[in-house]
């Protein structure tokens, strides 16, 4: 009898770890395949546009040298959008999976909750009537997004309990009066500065500077080893504020941090991209299934943003016979999964 | 005791200040612009019919734009009442139900690909989006146990809407024209209007404005709900139908005349039930009057924050409106959302 007992559980104990080396593997194996796929695209990035330049070339201005022609269209206009793509896809990507998954709601995300919405009001403030630089740019746009979510944050916490639904209805009536007030802004805008209005509606990777992204480089390069670093808690936070807490999470300290650097991360990509659509939305729930839950998925929801945003402006820069910037094209695909989503929850009786 | 049970509290006194405000709003309406005409200049405008001056010449162009804004505010003041009461939602209004992204969008597609220009045109485009877009969001947002509750409306309206507006964006960038065509539509403004389409609009007003006041008894009726009403002798499903279709004719109409402008809807109705009750047939023609005070007043708001330009009415509304939506969301206990 007791034999039997340390049989099963010895049986069990070697199924846990079986299972867990396979989850393992799988993550490992599906963020492998996101990064090479990330390399691919940002690859192409660089080779593809109006003239193409052999391979050589383009390493050799990459490598710094002079390449007549070249050093022009890759590294003044090619370049920069790469990265740009690159970094903003990975930040809302990270982002939007850490609102979904702190919040347990695959609705949650900076675009829903109406953050990138105050940053772009107080970005397409900035250009049009202060007429101010990138860098007051990019710091207006971050403490925006934050104190718009500070903001939804207070008005939804209501006196009993905090509520999803509330959570998006205020979020929902932030977000009518910051689009109200950049649809102002565009009105009486003068003529020039009006192509960079349709970015801070639907998100562009069109005309980004390489004198811009020092700012979300340093960020990135400062919050994503932050996030990492807190996975583990994040998971359990996904279990409940209870079962966080007496598995030992300080529950406190880690969400304020994990709030903090999502909403920066979404607010500075937002500053030099414009809110490029439902990539923060749909880069958690496809990197959930493709990595499997029960994993720590920051990384390949970061991946999966990139992904997204790379290959969409692909698309939008060549599949047409005009160019559309690569938030229309996320926005495309993004609508109807969100539609698909509540038509999911509404039948499973979510609300 | 007869008197007070006929008609709601206070009925007389809201009544009487409601319509004070109306004409202050129409006399603010016609004073407030570019040049500001004081109350002498006002009443001599007023009462001498000649046309031949300059303050005869802005008075009738006001004259136009107040009556726009009148009329179009008494619409979606109806409009209003009309979806929250058959949606039994206290938060149903067209613009957060997406129904004015619709008709937008159909009206941006007409723009593009059938080259229409004028507002006769818009109107059906208008109309046939809207209704597209209402039966659409009610799909979606009453599936699954419960019905259509507030928030699955609005969540299905506000997914359709940023599906919509992707739509829009993609058919305008690589026309220029109708970019420039939508872009002075899509604010909401009662600013661009003429006699021609006022005269286009008012059928539709008329209509709907009857058909609500008709379908009151027997929304009253619903909002005891579905069995009782149908215990009274009412034909819930013909009725809903019906003061359904007004409410999308009246804001598709109002949408095409003056672009999409948010809120006034949930405005009016709520004001006018917080002060007078649930009664509709009250309810319905006090939204409507209160509906004309809140847009030309809040036109002229931003007739004056914008001088010597203007701010698009549909800009103020959404300030005005937005907070009473985040306001509601507070109030309204969780569940019930």
């Amino acid at each position: 009898m007791i034999m039997m007992n340390t049989l099963s559980l010895t049986h069990t104990v070697e199924l846990i770890r079986l299972g867990r080396i396979s989850r393992k593997r799988r993550w490992l194996i599906v963020t492998g395949i996101l990064a090479i796929l990330t390399f691919a695209l940002c690859a192409a990035m660089l080779l593809l546009g109006n003239t193409i330049y052999p391979v050589r070339d383009v390493v050799a201005v990459l490598a710094g040298e002079e390449v007549k022609g070249a050093s022009f269209a890759v590294g003044t206009i090619r370049l920069p959008r790469m990265l740009a793509g690159l970094l903003a896809g990975f930040a809302f990507g990270i982002s939007g999976y850490i609102f979904q998954t702190m919040l347990r709601n695959p609705l949650a995300n900076p675009n829903v909750i109406g953050i990138t919405s105050g940053s772009s009001a107080a970005a397409v403030f900035c250009i049009i009537v202060l007429q101010s630089s990138k860098t007051v740019t990019s710091i207006a746009s971050v403490i925006a997004g934050l104190a718009t979510s500070l903001l939804i944050y207070v008005l939804s916490r209501g006196k009993s309990s905090f509520s999803i639904g509330r959570l998006i209805l205020v979020g929902i009536g932030i977000q009518a009066m910051c689009n109200s007030m950049i649809t102002y802004l565009m009105l009486i805008g003068e003529e020039h500065n009006l192509p960079a209005a349709v970015r801070w509606l639907t998100g562009s990777l069109n005309g980004v500077r390489m004198d811009e992204l020092p700012s979300l480089i340093v960020t990135c390069l400062i919050l994503v080893p932050l996030i990492c670093m807190l996975s583990r808690p994040l998971m359990m936070l996904e279990l409940g504020e209870q079962a966080a807490s007496s598995l030992g999470v300080r529950t406190d300290p880690v969400r304020i941090m994990l709030i903090a650097s999502a909403v920066i991360l979404a607010a500075i990509a937002t500053a030099i991209t414009g809110p490029i659509a439902s990539v923060a939305f749909l880069a958690g729930p496809i990197a959930v299934r493709l990595a499997g839950a029960g994993s720590a998925n920051s990384i390949p929801a970061g991946l999966v943003g990139a992904v997204l945003v790379l290959a969409g402006d692909l698309a939008g820069q060549f599949a047409f016979t005009t160019k559309f910037p690569v938030g229309i094209i996320t926005g495309i695909i993004g609508a109807p999964y969100l539609l698909f989503l509540l038509i999911k929850l509404n039948r499973r009786g979510d609300f | 005791m007869e008197r007070s049970r006929l008609y709601p509290k206070h009925f007389t006194f809201i009544l009487i200040v409601t319509i004070a405000l109306f004409i202050v709003c129409v006399l603010a309406s016609l004073a407030f612009g570019a040049r500001w005409l004081t109350l002498s200049e006002l009443m001599e405008g007023l009462k001498t019919l000649q046309s031949d001056t300059v303050t005869a010449n802005i008075l009738e162009k006001r004259w136009l734009r107040t009556i726009f804004g009148l009329c179009c505010g008494a619409a979606l003041g109806i409009a209003g009442v009309l979806m929250q009461s058959v949606t039994r939602n206290p938060l149903a209004d067209p613009s957060i139900l997406g129904v004015n992204t619709g008709a937008a969008l159909f009206v941006v597609c007409g723009m593009a690909f059938l080259r229409i220009s004028t507002p006769q045109e818009y109107i059906w485009f208008a109309l046939s989006g809207a209704m597209f877009t209402a039966i659409f969001v009610f799909g979606i947002g009453s599936m699954g146990r419960g019905g259509a509750t507030p928030l699955k409306l609005v969540l299905a309206g506000a997914a359709t809407t940023a599906a919509l507006s992707s739509l829009i964006t993609a058919v305008m960038i690589p026309r220029t024209f109708v970019m420039n065509q939508f872009r002075f539509w899509q604010v909401g403004s009662v600013g661009a209007g003429t006699w021609d389409s006022l005269l286009l609009f008012l059928p539709f007003l008329a209509v709907g404005a009857l058909v609500a006041i008709f379908c009151a008894p027997g929304l009253n009726a619903l909002a005891l709900g579905e069995e009782a009403a149908r215990g009274l002798g009412v034909k819930t499903g013909w009725l809903r139908f019906v003061a359904a279709f007004a409410g999308v004719v009246l804001c598709g109409a109002t949408t095409a005349v003056a672009g999409p402008i948010a809120f006034v809807g949930l405005l009016a109705t709520h004001v006018i039930r917080l002060l007078l009750g649930p009664d509709l047939r009250f309810l319905i023609p006090m939204s409507a009057l209160s509906g004309a005070v809140i847009l030309t007043g809040s036109d002229v708001i931003g007739r004056i924050i914008g001088s010597p330009g203007e701010l698009e009415v549909g800009v103020v509304t959404a300030f005005v409106g937005a907070p009473l939506l985040i306001l509601l969301a507070m109030k309204v206990k969780v569940r019930s959302i």
